[in-house]
């Protein structure tokens, strides 16, 4: 490695923790989002309960399994920043307010310095929002738990599940450069990354047709792939295939994300925004 | 070679307006035009116009996150627009409306990233952060977020963070505003000696005359996307068109003052204000004056520069 890749390595490491101790400066926000988290979890475990008491193998899930899933779901919400609460909320508002000419005027990497300051985030919430519900949920319920491999290829996973999150969340936001008002976008991308990850229900619970669609859709990156590797059902070959799904989203999503900056960067500097 | 040239410089910008359900008409304003001027290394610099005159336009120019449409700048040599990343790493920017530090972290967090981003060499970084830290009163700060601070000390903050990498050109867009007269005369101060002791180039644009008269040697206004006038400051007095005045206290009251190459412009009892061009001496319009009537006090005030300066505008 060279010298200049080095720092950039270092920069980026330095954004993300100094995007970690940021996060950690809101404790109280925090320990309101652990409460909730644990409170939903809750709520579906008795309505998986219900359903799995009809059909005690759906989805192919056993009761124990499903219970499981249910608190992973809850455990990955704020890591991925499903629905908001990302570093893509503060360059949209960047965008908005027009602070985004102090990124670009910058020499370094736009899309890198907001994935680095995700990543950050995404394991703060990970170490609170994560851990904290999943310790109410084992406790309450017993949870289900992996493998050795189980738990390197969750830990892989995850860290996946945060990048594409990323870059879905970074093209909707960057959208604000054409369009002015980008709400109705975001709540439709809300309501699909609800439905897609699997955090109402598991994707195996699909019909058929849809349930395939679902499961090559970027979004089952979020929680179904974790979810499915934490729970066994992904092993060996299996595993690493529902890994390099996962990595092939991360990559062309990136790399999508990378021209739509571009095009928009050039519209900035070349139309004057 | 100058450290900043620019010839010709011009952007336009197309406004695309809805006429109707489907039409759309779309115009072009010329934002800046025919913008020709050079700035050497160590000078300081009043860039002063208007809102919407094109000042903002400019500097976005001359940092390279705007393309001109026509003309060329060279800024430390390079095209700002093609060479974005490297002159940034040559030049310092401060927006007194935005910031570049870091809203949620400590100040001394934003300065680190700052360091890993311009990969500021650690004695550089060292020294830079002692010296700028003393002179802008930054001690008791470092250790505070950003979002507690007031606009006065982010200020600071933010000047010191456009400072870490030993820029040779320092651009301030309105950096006094919203500031207090104890810390606009503090921030003056700073910026007298770094461009007194490093050499360090400023360009500033402002709305606060004040900013000017304490730090430029040179002015350059824009009005309507062009330079009006360009020069040092005391012919910016002489230059536009104004006039000095000439306040006469009289031992009595009297009928206006008639005399050669001045007029009166007010009588308040005993006391008559005579206007003359700001280009031309006082002395033989004084002497003049003493000749002919009974005067009990003078005395000579300076135009205002703001005065001048809405005669440019208006001009």
């Amino acid at each position: 490695m060279s010298g200049a890749q080095h720092s950039q390595v270092g920069l980026y490491a330095a954004v993300a923790a100094r995007s970690f101790r940021r996060y950690s400066t809101y404790t109280a926000a925090t320990l309101a989002g652990i409460f909730t988290n644990s409170v939903f979890g809750i709520i579906l475990t008795f309505a998986y309960l219900a359903l799995w008491e009809q059909n005690p193998t759906a989805g192919g899930y056993e009761v124990d399994q499903a219970v499981t899933f249910v608190w992973i779901g809850q455990a990955l919400l704020m890591t991925i920043a499903l629905w908001s609460g990302g570093s893509t909320d503060d360059l949209a508002e960047r965008i908005r307010n027009g602070d985004i000419a102090v990124d670009l005027y910058r020499p370094v990497s736009v899309l890198g310095w907001y994935l680095a300051a995700d990543l950050g985030r995404g394991l703060y919430h990970f170490a609170t929002r994560g851990v904290a519900p999943t310790i109410v949920g084992a406790v309450l319920f017993g949870l289900v738990v992996p493998s050795p491999a189980g738990v390197v290829g969750f830990a892989i996973s995850i860290v996946l599940a945060v990048v594409v999150s990323f870059s879905v969340r970074f093209l909707f936001a960057v959208s604000a450069f054409w369009i002015l008002d980008a709400t109705g976008p975001r709540v439709l991308l809300s309501v699909l990354a609800t439905f897609f990850s699997g955090l109402t229900l598991p994707l195996n619970l699909f019909p058929e047709g849809l349930r395939q669609v679902a499961l090559a859709l970027p979004f089952a990156s979020y929680i179904q792939t974790p979810a499915d590797i934490w729970l066994g059902r992904h092993t060996g070959a299996d595993m690493l295939a529902a890994i390099g799904l996962q990595i092939l989203w991360a990559v062309v999503l990136l790399a999508l994300c990378s021209l739509v900056l571009r095009a928009a960067t050039r519209k900035v500097v070349v139309q004057g925004g | 070679m100058s450290l900043i040239e620019v010839k010709d410089l011009s952007r336009e910008f197309t406004i695309r307006k809805r006429a109707g359900l489907l039409r759309r008409t779309s115009v072009v304003k010329r934002a800046v035009h025919d913008l020709t001027f050079e700035i050497d290394a160590g000078e300081m610099v009043g860039y002063i116009g208007p809102n919407g005159a094109g000042k903002s336009t400019t500097i976005k120019m001359l940092t390279g996150i705007l393309v001109p449409s026509g003309g060329s700048a060279q800024v430390a040599g390079l095209e700002p627009s093609r060479r974005r990343r490297e002159l940034a790493r040559r030049i310092g920017v401060v927006f007194g409306q935005r910031t570049s530090l870091w809203w949620d972290l400590p100040l001394r967090d934003s300065f680190e990233l700052l360091r890993r981003i311009y990969r500021i060499p650690d004695k550089t970084f060292r020294r830079n952060l002692e010296d700028h830290v003393a002179m802008l009163d930054l001690g008791d700060l470092l250790d505070t977020p950003v979002r507690q601070l007031s606009l006065g000390q982010r200020m600071r903050g933010d000047i010191a963070a456009a400072l870490l990498h030993d820029p040779e050109i320092l651009y301030l867009d309105e950096p006094t505003i919203g500031l207090d007269v104890v810390s606009k005369g503090r921030l003056r101060e700073f910026l007298r000696a770094l461009n007194h002791e490093r050499r360090t180039t400023l360009m500033l644009t402002t709305h606060d005359l004040g900013d000017i008269e304490a730090l430029c040697d040179r002015v350059i206004v824009i009005d309507d996307g062009t330079a009006v006038f360009d020069g040092p400051l005391p012919s910016l007095r002489t230059g536009g068109g104004a006039s000095r005045t000439l306040v006469v206290d009289l031992v009595d009251e009297a009928a206006p003052i008639a005399v050669e190459g001045a007029e009166v412009v007010k009588v308040e009892g005993p006391r008559q204000w005579l206007a003359f061009p700001a280009g031309s001496s006082a002395a033989p319009l004084v002497s003049q004056v003493a000749a002919g009537y009974d005067v009990a006090d003078l005395s000579i005030h300076e135009p205002d520069i703001e005065d001048v300066i809405r005669n440019l505008y208006g001009g």
